[in-house]
């Protein structure tokens, strides 16, 4: 059986050695929530754009959200097409029910060369299972990419070992179709553009029999703030904010004053006073905002993976010694509970 | 009348030898890699799937049958079957590939030989569960999970953070985390399982259990007797350092904050 497999690929590398170089076509799956289109798509999108070829978008979910956003996601600027399927199957989209529809796709006759996504939980979920059953890899948290049109290889870069090595690595022509997710921070949002109209093409859903998991519920953490992940400013709290309500009591008046996310450390998700989707790190969200405010936090490896992107950098700790002063561009040895009082009074004035 | 006999679960939990958490990594001159010659442990999400493993022993007791390690690696790997036998794992397999410090497989490679080694178990053994972690610290790819999942067609439930099963019913309850929240799934058994941090607390194994632990049994096997080769699709070009971030020094006082946050544009909304 493997045998013939590498036959197979041996033959597909040949025949496109051969061959004229493919241009490249993207699908990029266009996430939204509620009807509103993610933000970290629309970087996957600026990344599919520097492929140098087509950029098509594949929106799915209900009827009504999926009619609005098509309308929406034609004005996107790099886009060539819209693909859009709807069912109820997609208003609560599981990797079981959505990846039929992926892959009837990228079936052998598609023009499809590379399958683009940003890093969230759902395509997170989703496209490795797609990519498995093409029997090809995926490549995560993808930071930046080129694409030899000649050769018809890509080659990516991304972190590894909490961001503390790049790996560059190059995904053959021998691969037909190239996935990877984007972290978002690393690529701008795509815009819209006036007078661009990309080309909208429906597409049949492709419905599951008696899934094998069924969606019960999601809970979504609400927040006035803006969220973390696309966020300019953040202001992270860690275990030194002793418990949930010192942590409200001091970080949200800091934040409300910055018009600042709120994020925390692992310890203080771990420890209860933040939620979970508010973590910071390498196992949490990635943020690259133009201020990041650390506070009391001592800067393990874990975390720095998550913020070491930002901009500016301030880190406010008692301990002179803690590691978040070696990357911070402004630090203050200070107790917080006496120095972010007063500097709200002071922003303010 | 004798009652019907109960359904019995059997688990997977693949672990993954990685290098220690906690420390700091260094590139190699020959930027091919990281220097690998530090202190290696089980990577920490395997560890928590393992713990799950042996807590769902613990709640639905008789109910499973059995609980298998698997790993993919060279022979130091068998320190990290050994620490997940000494969780309580019964039994462990080990995958034995390459020398200390090459290259493992991709991650669908890996799914591929877990899914070759499942097909081989007798009646009776099938595996009915599979629970790894959502990502390995080391390539932070987090994949294999949903591509077993994929090639097996079975249902998942990735980044789990809450795992209850109705063994009667062949059902699993999870609670996922995912962007913003947290969603609530039925799945059927089978089912493949990826642990997010909040899933559990993973015990320490006691000096007993670790003794006992070299006496669980250990099946050796290589790629080949699952009909695999492990030549990678991907080309790992180079490894670098990333970009050295140098820290701005320190302030005095608050004045002089809000005084460096003025510079740099940054005022009260």
């Amino acid at each position: 059986m493997f045998q013939t497999r590498t036959i197979l690929r041996c033959q597909r590398q040949l025949s496109r050695a051969y061959a004229t170089a493919v241009p490249p076509h993207a699908l990029v799956f266009l996430e939204h929530r509620q009807g509103v289109i993610d933000s970290g798509s629309l970087s996957a999108l600026t990344a599919a754009e520097q492929l140098g070829g087509q950029v098509s978008a594949l929106i799915t979910g209900g009827e009504d959200h999926v009619r609005d956003l098509v309308l929406k996601a034609k004005k996107l600027k790099g886009l060539t097409s819209v693909l859009h399927s709807s069912s109820p199957q997609y208003v609560n989209p599981l990797p079981e029910t959505l990846s039929p529809l992926l892959e009837s796709l990228l079936s052998k006759s598609s023009s499809f060369t590379h399958v683009v996504s940003a890093t969230s939980s759902l395509a997170k979920s989703v496209l490795p299972r797609v990519a498995a059953k093409l029997d090809v890899p995926a490549v995560s948290e993808v930071t930046s990419l080129s694409h030899d049109t000649s050769s018809n290889s890509t080659t990516f870069t991304r972190p590894i070992y909490a961001g503390n090595a790049i790996a560059t690595v190059r995904a053959p022509a021998s691969i037909p179709v190239k996935f990877f997710t984007v972290r978002s921070t690393a690529f701008s949002p795509a815009q819209l553009q006036e007078g661009s109209e990309a080309e909208v093409v429906a597409v049949n859903p492709v419905q599951v029999n008696e899934p094998v998991t069924e969606h019960i519920k999601t809970t979504i953490a609400k927040s006035d703030r803006p969220d973390l992940g696309v966020a300019t400013r953040v202001v992270s709290g860690g275990r030194a904010l002793k418990n949930a309500e010192t942590f409200e009591a001091t970080l949200y008046p800091l934040a409300d004053a910055l018009g600042a996310a709120v994020g925390a450390s692992r310890a203080a998700v771990d420890a209860g006073y933040a939620d979970n989707s508010l973590q910071v790190g390498q196992t949490g969200k990635v943020v690259a905002p133009e201020l990041y405010m650390a506070l009391g936090i001592s800067g393990a490896i874990q975390h720095l993976a998550g913020m070491k992107d930002s901009k500016l950098i301030v880190a406010i700790n008692k301990d002179p010694d803690a590691p978040i002063f070696q990357v911070a561009d402004v630090g203050l040895v200070a107790d917080l509970f006496e120095v972010v009082p007063e500097l709200v009074k002071k922003l303010k004035t | 009348m004798r009652p019907s006999p109960a359904r019995l679960l059997n688990i997977l939990v693949p672990v993954k030898r990685a290098v220690d958490y906690a420390v700091k990594i260094r590139v190699n001159p020959q930027k091919t890699g990281i220097d690998t010659n530090v202190k290696h442990s089980m990577n920490p999400f395997d560890e928590i799937a393992v713990e799950e493993a042996v807590r769902l022993r613990e709640r639905l007791k008789t109910h499973v049958k059995s609980i298998k390690a698997i790993t993919i690696g060279p022979p130091k790997s068998l320190d990290t079957l050994r620490t997940a036998l000494a969780m309580g794992a019964d039994a462990a397999v080990h995958v034995q590939h390459g020398e200390e410090g090459s290259a493992g497989p991709e991650p669908l490679s890996v799914a591929k030989t877990f899914k070759a080694w499942m097909e081989k178990q007798k009646e009776g053994n099938k595996i009915d569960m599979v629970i790894l972690g959502k990502q390995a610290i080391d390539d932070d790819l987090g994949v294999t999970g949903q591509m077993l999942a994929g090639l097996l067609g079975w249902s998942q439930a990735t980044f789990a953070s809450k795992v209850e099963v109705d063994v009667e019913k062949k059902q699993a309850l999870v609670t996922r985390e995912i962007d913003g929240g947290s969603e609530e799934l039925r799945c059927s058994l089978p089912v493949v399982i990826t642990t997010d941090l909040r899933l559990n607390e993973p015990r320490y194994a006691s000096l007993p259990n670790i003794m006992k632990a070299k006496k669980k049994p250990v099946e050796t096997i290589s790629p080949a007797d699952l009909g695999l080769d492990y030549t990678p699709q991907l080309e790992l070009l180079k490894v670098e350092e990333p970009p050295k971030r140098v820290g701005g020094g320190k302030v005095g006082s608050v004045d002089e904050l809000v005084e460096k946050l003025k510079e740099a544009g940054i005022t009260a909304v």
